[in-house]
């Protein structure tokens, strides 16, 4: 588990990280979106007790980044912003490593690089120097090297960049899996389908401030508003102007399309449809209007720079 | 502590393995073991034929252990280079965040490299001196006395241990490979200058010089052990992203660290100026005992640099110093400001060469009056002229208020090396610095520039008058 209480990070005079709150209970997993240079990498070195928070307080595992460090790291898996990999090494030899610096024992390290290598289809690769590797073929050794000694909570910086799709969804589905074992785990991305798929909460940072923290479909409504329906019509509305039910808003329509917003959508949708029928419209579909992430993030970012008012529930 | 000292091993282990894997680093090193050791020798044996015919034998038989030491100095300087590489090469390629992100201590991570950088030059450099010692005895059949081996061995290690240290303390400030290569000048331009020394003493003869060599370089490399070990750390490493000074954020910390929780110049001295005395309890208590030593180093050295007593004559002191004071505007109100501020510029320049020498050197300078008096003392005394007297008349008036300003002035010197070498509270190198000085600007304007000035009034204006009343006529 991990919860921040009012964690900063200053650096001389300049503020990386601004009392930021965050919790990641177990079997939960916290996608931390935000601009390049917005405080994400300085957040997890204070959650890896790497850097010392300048005030405020965090606890990751139950332990305390500043008083308990050791044991922070040793219940930590951290998937660093750079891959940090030996390139004269071998694959196995450099989980080995690291499974003897974690203090795994000789048997059951060999068998979770081995293990580790299999889950990361990299098997074939054990024996090959790291410096041949390809990008994805790094990234995934990478994660194998944070998830060696099972750690209870979870750190990845961009756990799927570099990786062909195929890898990346391979990768999706292990992080989903680790996920289902009771870890806690936040990862930090630009990403955001890929937020959107795994997170359980969004939480988004720009200059050091949290901005928005919520669950997605929460974030989607309080950034976006209700949700948007689309009607598809049998024909061309031909200047006509449809009647909608009361407390149900137009927001937009076309040659033989139209949109409305409705906060309540059980209750209003099927009136939308009985009224549109009785106006001789014929429907051909209706369904929601997809909302991304993308929208979201950039709503959030771009009201902070315009209010100034975070979105943080 | 092995159970401390493993994981560093296995640190060791690793980065051993991958030097070797590297042919950057192993033909040089080969090269240096096995060829450059065979050229020395080459190079001596024809130098001792060459000398040999001008009956210059003293040549060559300086040479050889002169060479004996450049064969193992050079793979030995390679710890510096692999130092570099291990240190700033592995946080500029982010290799090393997965370790700091480890259950590894920053202490187990800095023993474990530094014993990584030092094995395999220091291994090359021995494996060449043993090459160069077999092929030499074997064409000139020179052998080694055990006394000089000993030291070549010793200095070679030293040497490595000193440039290594060297090299973390510079890593810790830079985040490049080259930007470390430029601030290497730090420790590459004072190894050439004692290389050069170390071989004059060779040329010399004087081989015994080499232990005090030794043992110059195993403090200085323990004080910059202690400074890599204080500062080689996760906030150090990984808090630091680019290499500009912040002139801005260093005044404000300079001048919030100087100002302090003042209110007033009165709450200042109270709280800044006198709450220092506290913090400085201890260099005061070392610094004094520096003072009393030092007068009892400079009265041992009468015996080798004795003024026979019959030169000291103070009869006609009162001539004398009236002639003096003729002579010299220095002694009389028109001196006070030239000595005055003439023991400022001394304790400013002890500051500047404390800063950079961890102390040592600011608090030589600081010590060598003293060292100055306790000879002339001893010398007085031996010419049969009360030393106690000598020293009411000639030192204590002005000495009152100056012995305390040095004591003084040591004790902030010698606090700011220390704190450079085991920075208090987790301060950065840079940060640590700006709040010693501060510290030592607190101290200076309270206290020592104060106590100078009224030390330059009593030396100009009394201490001639306590002369006269003492040793006039």
């Amino acid at each position: 588990m991990i919860i921040t209480e009012n964690l900063s990070k200053k650096f001389e005079d300049f503020t990386a990280v601004d009392s930021i709150n965050l919790e990641v209970n177990p079997g939960e997993l916290l996608a931390l979106l935000g601009p390049n240079g917005a405080g994400k990498t300085t957040t997890v070195r204070m959650l890896t007790s790497v850097l010392h928070p300048s005030s405020g307080t965090a606890k990751v595992a139950g332990f305390d980044v500043v008083n308990q460090a050791p044991q922070v790291r040793a219940s930590v898996g951290v998937l660093t912003e750079h891959h940090g990999l030996y390139n004269r090494m071998r694959a196995s030899e450099y989980l080995e490593f690291f499974g003897e610096i974690y203090g795994l024992e000789t048997k059951a390290r060999k068998k979770r690089a081995k293990n580790m290598l299999n889950d990361f289809g990299l098997s074939n690769n054990a024996n090959q120097r790291i410096g041949e590797f390809s990008k994805g073929m790094r990234q995934k050794l990478a994660l194998g090297r944070a998830l060696l000694h099972r750690p209870h909570v979870l750190l990845l910086d961009e756990p799927t960049s570099a990786m062909d799709p195929e890898s990346a969804r391979l990768v999706r589905d292990a992080i989903k899996e680790l996920r289902s074992d009771q870890r806690s785990i936040m990862i930090c991305t630009h990403n955001l389908a890929e937020a959107e798929e795994l997170a359980d909460r969004i939480a988004i940072i720009q200059d050091g401030k949290i901005i928005a923290n919520d669950s997605p479909s929460a974030l989607k409504m309080n950034m976006l508003g209700p949700p948007e329906y689309e009607v598809r019509l049998g024909e061309d509305l031909n200047g006509r102007q449809p009647n909608l039910p009361e407390n149900v808003d137009l927001t937009a329509n076309g040659k033989d399309w139209l949109r409305f917003r409705s906060d309540n959508p059980n209750d209003f949708n099927p009136l939308v449809v009985q009224k549109l029928v009785k106006q001789n419209f014929s429907i051909v579909s209706l369904q929601e209007v997809p909302r991304s992430l993308e929208q979201v993030y950039l709503r959030a970012v771009d009201s902070q720079y315009i209010k100034g008012d975070p979105v943080v529930s | 502590m092995l159970a401390e000292l493993r994981p560093a091993l296995m640190v060791t282990r690793r980065e051993v393995r991958d030097q070797l894997r590297d042919w950057r680093i192993i033909i040089p090193i080969a090269v240096l073991t096995i060829f450059f050791p065979s050229l020395m020798n080459f190079t001596a044996e024809r130098a001792v034929n060459f000398v040999g015919n001008y009956g210059a034998s003293i040549v060559a038989e300086r040479l050889i252990p002169f060479l004996l030491m450049v064969v193992g100095f050079f793979p030995a300087s390679f710890s510096l280079i692999i130092a570099l590489e291990s240190f700033v090469g592995e946080k500029e390629r982010g290799s090393i965040e997965p370790l700091l992100a480890s259950p590894l201590s920053d202490l187990q991570l800095y023993l474990g490299k530094l014993m990584a950088v030092m094995v395999p030059p220091l291994l090359a450099s021995y494996l060449g001196i043993t090459v160069y010692l077999v092929r030499v005895y074997r064409e000139l059949g020179w052998v080694p006395e055990l006394d000089l081996l000993l030291q070549i061995l010793a200095l070679t290690f030293v040497q490595a241990l000193t440039m290594v240290s060297g090299a973390v303390v510079i890593s810790t400030q830079a985040t490049s490979v080259r930007a470390a290569n430029l601030l290497a000048s730090f420790i590459i331009v004072p190894m050439a200058l004692l290389i050069q020394g170390e071989s004059l003493v060779m040329f010399w003869g004087q081989y015994d010089v080499l232990w005090l060599a030794v043992l110059g370089m195993i403090i200085i490399a323990g004080l910059l052990v202690r400074t890599g070990v204080g500062h080689f750390n996760r906030e150090e490493l990984l808090g630091k992203e680019i290499d500009v000074i912040n002139f801005k954020w260093s005044w404000h910390l300079f001048s919030s660290a100087l100002k302090g929780k003042a209110t007033s110049i009165g709450s200042w001295y109270k709280l800044e100026v006198l709450g220092l005395l506290k913090l400085y309890r201890l260099p005061i208590l070392l610094m004094s005992i520096m003072v009393i030593a030092s007068l009892f180093i400079g009265a041992s050295q009468t015996s080798r640099f004795a003024i026979p007593p019959e030169l000291i004559n103070l009869d006609n002191t009162e001539g004398k110093l009236s002639e003096g004071l003729d002579q010299f505007s220095v002694l009389s109100a028109s001196g006070i400001p030239i000595i005055w501020f003439h023991n400022i510029r001394v304790i400013l320049l002890a500051a500047i060469l404390g800063m950079f020498t961890y102390g040592v050197l600011g608090i030589l300078v600081l010590m060598l009056p003293m060292m100055l008096i306790g000879y002339f003392l001893a010398t007085i005394s031996s010419a049969g002229i009360s030393a106690v007297t000598f020293f009411g008349a000639f030192v204590l008036p002005h000495g009152v208020f100056e012995i305390p300003a040095l004591i003084l002035a040591a004790a902030s010197i010698f606090h700011l090396g220390a704190n450079l070498a085991a920075p208090s509270g987790g301060t950065k190198i840079g940060e640590g610095l700006i709040i010693s000085l501060a510290n030592w600007v607190k101290i200076m304007l309270g206290l020592i520039i104060p106590l100078l000035l009224a030390a330059s009034i009593t030396e100009a204006l009394i201490t001639p008058q306590v002369v006269l009343h003492y040793f006039g006529n």
